[in-house]
């Protein structure tokens, strides 16, 4: 899409409820632009020759006719769009504000600077897993969005999908999104949030019935256990070093104040978005995200070229 | 109870023994100590509009740096850190440090004169709020020329704000200077309230006062009641961050939304309180150009009102993305949507008035006329976020930082470049260069229309705010290029108003008193005014007492030759509120020291606040006691005590 | 036209404030005002807090009244005391004003004292709770009032003394009886906010 962020169309049912209310307001504005420019430019233009003198005492002080009737009759025809607006308003909210009464999943997302952690829900404990920045759903399905604050506050928007609502720390505020056809859709954070805040998308993949079954239960499953010597030297570094902050499931990393990355592999991007996810982006990243984030919670690493290649050679295996 | 002292007030004609009289009484002594302590609201009042004009330099100048940085995807001109603090300076700057200032500035100046009289209700009130303004900028701006500037945005949400997410000094800096601030705005708009229902001439009955004193006195009631509201959450934020208190961390059982609450009911009301005075000096200007009085005065005077009054009821449209319950989202939306018909009346106003009147085109014309459609453009902007499901698109995207500059930008900066073309011949007795006026105006306009029109469409298109840089889909480089562009003309074009004002106050066209044959009574005195302003107390019977030979007034015409001449003292006459008969003589303070002093004091204050230091606390606390007790003693001169005792 | 012959007519007029008329007493209540306002925020913040609060949010459900409402009580008397010295300079007086602002002045320091007291009975601190900050801070803001109204207390007794004050000339006088008076007001909103609305059924 040449512009992913952009609400003037919709590719779900949330976002597409307010899209004829949206061209409504905004064709509505434009016309009036047009028509008081016109007005004003007429309204000067009248300006006779003689008085163009410039010489202010020369041209006649008169009382003129009393012009109530513009006030009156301009805000006559303002407030009928105005009113139009106000009730096609009350029925888009009505029909867009509230979840969905049986949704089809429900995800709980924490905004955190300066990604967004996902958790999927399942009937049993060991089903339960997290991911980051991208946020698998089925089409055509309801989802249910849980927002929690994490740290500060971030504002989860998908324009495609679903317009914004805040992650607040303290209480949970709810969205929901449905697709209409399957694609990926850009997501931003959008409440400022600290340095990185303009590096801090997501993406939302709606997926068929059956492609979403398929990749829930990829997701579902730990890492698998290293089988050449460098990706187990890999494994180790990961658990010793990355493991600090984050969780590969099936390992000794376990922490969770960074995303988690047993699937890391299956993400397009990395750092909320911010690179596309390859070989070459991801050694750089992990050596050096403050070149590429200044500010964000990662330390550069100050791997050798060993480590870093034994650690590419292990994170490649979380697919 | 003793019948009150009464004195038989002469009433005579201007003569030049008297008016020797009335400049020795009135006249601030000369030199450094002259400086320090006038409380001559003309010299007040001009020191505000430079002020405020620096602080408008300053914030234009951060402007042109971010736009940099925005000028094309992925520049590294400032880094992170550093452009938060840009655009928080910016914000912070052009709405606290210049939009309320200069509109402040000439009001200080031209109320007096607007209103007949001969200074405000508090002479030394007002030189308080001049100089804890100068004092509080000062105190913000160490922060940002330390690197310590605030980084959260004007807005300032918790929990970034806290001591956990900002451990510097920055927020430490914006919230005590803002506490600091708000004193000034305050006592400010104290005073304006006062001298609105006590100051005005004879017969200048509450529907004969220009607009702008209605615009003025609005913005000045709601200050009064909201200003507390923002100085308590910055109150607050400060105590979390020194002192644990758990106002706004939910660890503590606080709430990060109280902020916005308190933010908002304070920042919604404040951003009409920046456009009125401005709405209302094209109220008063505009007519002058179109050679007719404005159409509906009465309609826009009550639009000015009530404009104000439904502002204080919208506050939630700034946090429609919060979670808060739909019942209360669907009030404040529609709230929000009806908001727009007062601020139409005044629209159609000013067109009606051009095109019932003779409009004669100058540079200050032009500024007065062409506003009315950027506000109309602003306000159009401002209607689509009313509506809660499409503002939750459009919030927090390029739509909304367009809509806020052409509300701004339209309805402050312009009317107050108009209003420097029209009244600067008042203040300083010359006129602008009107070729140079074109020039300023027209760069102006395209510049600002180049880099603010387009906006529109990249926030349209998804381009969300305050961030750093951003990735270039489909043209938002394209866009943000033009905007940058326009933003640079846009600067050239303020540069050009500057230019004007400093080569006219040397060269300019003298402009004798009334070079626009205008209706108002600032155009009776000389121009630059005696200090004393009116030398005769001009009895009112219309709005344009100037204009009554012409319009035929029914009603008797104004005197402005013959009246009370109140030179036995710094006097001037005290009306009643609603129809302005006289009442008492107002006895009005002389120059003095304290509010410099008290000023002095209370910056020691805050910079041990700021610092942590109690001793340097508990000093300026002391000297500001002081000071306000010297400042209160009850004086004879002003009849605060018995004369002959003790 | 009668006003304009009026201001063409030699006419008397007092000059100067008389009494309580005059712009100070204006201006002393546009500011008063405002800080009303401030207590009115400040109350908005308890309300607020407190009703999006889990349940718990009240440390002490059940807040005693023993010290603080004898307390404000006592406040409240200083406020008629005021009232007495004010009316005794509008009467001519001196003496009477004089025992007024000083016993005033004291009774406001036992407020102030007892206020101490009570604070440092409580079982939790600034940095407890947002209760325990809001009870302390809104607490804490109308004692930095009262203190300031106690100097102004002190002014007016000092400058009753100096006998500056006459049936006519006082208006001072009744500017800082307005400010104690709106001392005393505040003190009975943040008793019935924190001591009343709890018993009432609020954030339990």
């Amino acid at each position: 899409m040449t512009w992913p962020l952009s609400y003037l169309s919709a590719s779900g049912l949330r976002a597409a409820k307010v899209v004829p209310l949206t061209w409504y307001m905004l064709i509505v504005s434009i016309v009036v632009c047009l028509v008081i420019g016109i007005i004003l430019w007429a309204a000067v233009r009248r300006s006779r020759p003689e008085d163009r003198a410039v010489e202010l005492r020369d041209v006649p002080v008169e009382r003129g006719g009393a012009g109530i009737r513009w006030i009156s009759v301009g805000l006559l025809i303002s407030a009928l769009p105005l009113v139009a607006a106000l009730i096609w308003t009350m029925v888009a909210l009505a029909a867009v504000a509230g979840p969905p009464r049986n949704p089809g999943l429900i995800l709980d997302i924490t905004g955190r600077q300066w990604w967004w952690q996902v958790q999927y829900a399942g009937s049993q404990p060991l089903d339960v897993f997290d991911t980051a920045n991208e946020i698998h759903i089925p089409v055509g399905v309801a989802v249910l969005i849980r927002l929690h604050g994490g740290d500060v506050i971030h504002s989860f928007w998908v324009p495609q999908l679903s317009g914004k609502t805040d992650t607040i720390p303290g209480q949970t505020n709810l969205s929901w999104i449905e697709a209409d056809h399957p694609g990926r859709y850009l997501g931003q954070c959008t409440e400022f949030c600290g340095y990185q805040h303009a590096h801090m998308q997501f993406e939302v993949v709606a997926d068929s019935p059956a492609e979403f079954e398929r990749w829930i239960s990829m997701q579902r499953q730990a890492a698998a256990a290293p089988t050449t010597p460098e990706a187990t030297r890999g494994r180790d570094l990961v658990e010793y070093r990355c493991g600090l902050c984050h969780r590969v499931r099936g390992t000794e990393a376990g922490a969770i104040s960074a995303p988690d990355l047993t699937h890391l592999m299956s993400r397009r991007t990395l750092a909320a978005g911010t690179l596309l996810n390859n070989p070459g982006n991801l050694v750089g990243w992990i050596q050096n995200p403050q070149n590429i984030k200044p500010g964000s919670l990662m330390p550069d690493q100050f791997l050798s070229a060993q480590q870093l290649s034994d650690t590419l050679a292990y994170l490649e295996t979380l697919k | 109870m003793m019948a009150p002292e009464l004195r038989r007030l002469a009433i005579g004609t201007d003569t030049v023994e008297h008016e020797a009289r009335l400049l020795e009484l009135w006249e601030t002594r000369p030199g450094i100590g002259g400086f320090f302590s006038t409380v001559d609201h003309k010299e007040i009042g001009i020191r505000y509009v430079v002020t405020a004009f620096v602080f408008l330099a300053l914030g234009g100048l951060e402007a042109l740096v971010i736009r940099l940085q925005l000028a094309g995807p992925n520049l590294s001109i400032l880094t992170p850190d550093e452009y938060n603090q840009f655009f928080s300076t910016h914000g912070m700057t052009m709405i606290f440090l210049y939009a309320a200032p200069i509109l402040s500035g000439f009001s200080n100046y031209l109320w007096p004169l607007l209103l007949g009289s001969r200074d405000m209700a508090f002479p030394r009130l007002n030189a308080l709020s001049y100089w804890i303004y100068l004092a509080s900028g000062l105190f913000l701006y160490a922060g940002f020329l330390t690197g310590n500037g605030p980084n959260d945005g004007w807005f300032n949400y918790v929990p970034y704000a806290s001591r956990d997410y900002n451990p510097g000094l920055n927020q430490d800096f914006y919230a005590l200077g803002m506490v600091f601030l708000g004193i000034s705005t305050t006592v400010g708009a104290a005073n304006f309230i006062v001298s609105f229902f006590r100051t005005r001439a004879p017969g200048m009955s509450i529907n004969r006062v220009p607009i702008m004193v209605w615009g003025t006195l609005t913005a000045s009631v709601a200050n009064l009641l909201v200003v507390p509201a923002v100085s308590l959450a910055f109150f607050m934020l400060w105590m979390d961050r020194q002192f644990g208190t758990h106002f706004f961390d939910p660890a503590g059982g606080g709430q990060p939304l109280l902020w916005q609450h308190l933010f908002w009911l304070f920042g919604h009301p404040w951003v009409y309180a920046i456009v009125l005075p401005a709405m209302g000096m094209v109220s008063d200007g505009l007519p002058v150009f179109c050679r007719r009085p404005l159409v509906g005065y009465s309609l826009v005077a009550l639009a000015t009102v009530a404009t104000m009054i439904l502002g204080f009821g919208v506050w939630v449209h700034h946090m429609f993305a919060t979670g808060l319950p739909g019942l209360g989202l669907a009030f404040f939306s529609g709230a929000s949507i009806l908001i727009t018909l007062p601020s139409a009346v005044a629209v159609f106003a000013w067109l009606a008035t051009i095109w019932l009147g003779r409009p004669v085109i100058t540079t200050a014309f032009l500024f007065f006329s062409s506003m009315i459609l950027l506000f109309v453009i602003g306000g159009v902007s401002g209607f689509m976020t009313a509506s809660v499901p499409v503002d939750w698109q459009l919030t927090d995207t390029y739509f909304v930082v367009a809509h806020i500059h052409y509300v701004l930008i339209g309805i402050n900066v312009f009317p107050v470049a108009g209003a420097v073309y029209f009244w600067f011949p008042k203040m300083t007795g010359r006129l602008l260069d009107e070729r140079l006026g074109r020039w300023n105006f027209w760069i102006m306009f395209l510049g600002f229309n180049l880099a603010f029109l387009p906006m529109h469409l990249t926030g349209l298109l998804g381009m969300p705010r305050r961030v750093y840089t951003y990735a270039d889909y489909g043209g938002w480089g394209t866009l943000n290029l033009i905007t940058s562009i326009g933003s640079f003309v846009f600067a050239v074009g303020v540069l050009l108003l500057f230019v004007n004002v400093v080569k006219s106050l040397r060269s300019g066209a003298v402009a004798g008193k009334n070079p626009w044959d205008a209706p108002t009574l600032e155009w009776a005195v000389p121009s630059p005014p005696p200090v004393y302003n009116f030398a005769v107390i001009p009895t009112v019977s219309s709005r344009h007492p100037l204009w009554e030979d012409r319009l035929g007034a029914e009603g008797g015409r104004s005197i402005l030759d013959r009246g009370l001449l109140l030179a036995s003292g710094k006097e001037t006459i005290g009306t009643t509120g609603l129809d302005a008969e006289p009442l008492m003589v107002l006895e009005m303070a002389e120059d003095s020291f304290a509010p410099f002093a008290l000023t002095l004091g209370l910056s020691l204050f805050f910079v041990g606040l700021l610092l942590r230091s109690w001793t340097l606390t508990g000093v300026g606390a002391a000297s500001a006691a002081f000071a306000l007790l010297a400042w209160l003693w009850p004086q004879r001169a002003l009849d605060e005590r018995e004369r002959g005792r003790a | 036209m009668p006003e304009l012959a009026a201001a063409t007519q030699p006419k008397s007029l007092p000059v100067g404030p008389v009494g309580r008329r005059g712009v100070g007493w204006w201006g002393v209540s546009t500011l008063i005002l405002s800080e009303l306002a401030l207590f009115g925020y400040l109350f908005f913040a308890y309300f607020y807090t407190g009703a999006t609060a889990p349940p718990g949010w009240l440390i002490d459900p059940a807040p005693s009244l023993k010290l603080a409402l004898p307390n404000t009580v006592l406040l409240l008397a200083s406020s008629v005391i005021v009232w007495l010295g004010e009316r005794s300079i509008r009467r001519g007086g001196r003496a009477g004003a004089q025992a007024a602002f000083a016993i005033a002045f004291l009774i406001g320091g036992a407020f102030v004292a007892i206020q101490w007291l009570e604070w440092s009975s409580k079982p939790f601190r600034l940095g407890t709770s947002s209760y325990a900050s809001l009870y302390f801070v809104t607490g804490g803001l109308h004692i930095a009032h009262v203190i300031a109204g106690l100097l102004v207390l002190a002014a007016l007794f000092w400058w009753t003394c100096l006998d500056y004050f006459s049936v006519r000339r006082h208006l001072v006088v009744a500017a800082g009886a307005l400010y104690w008076h709106f001392v005393s007001l505040v003190s009975v909103l943040v008793l019935f906010t924190f001591y009343v609305t709890p018993y009432l059924g609020f954030g339990r």
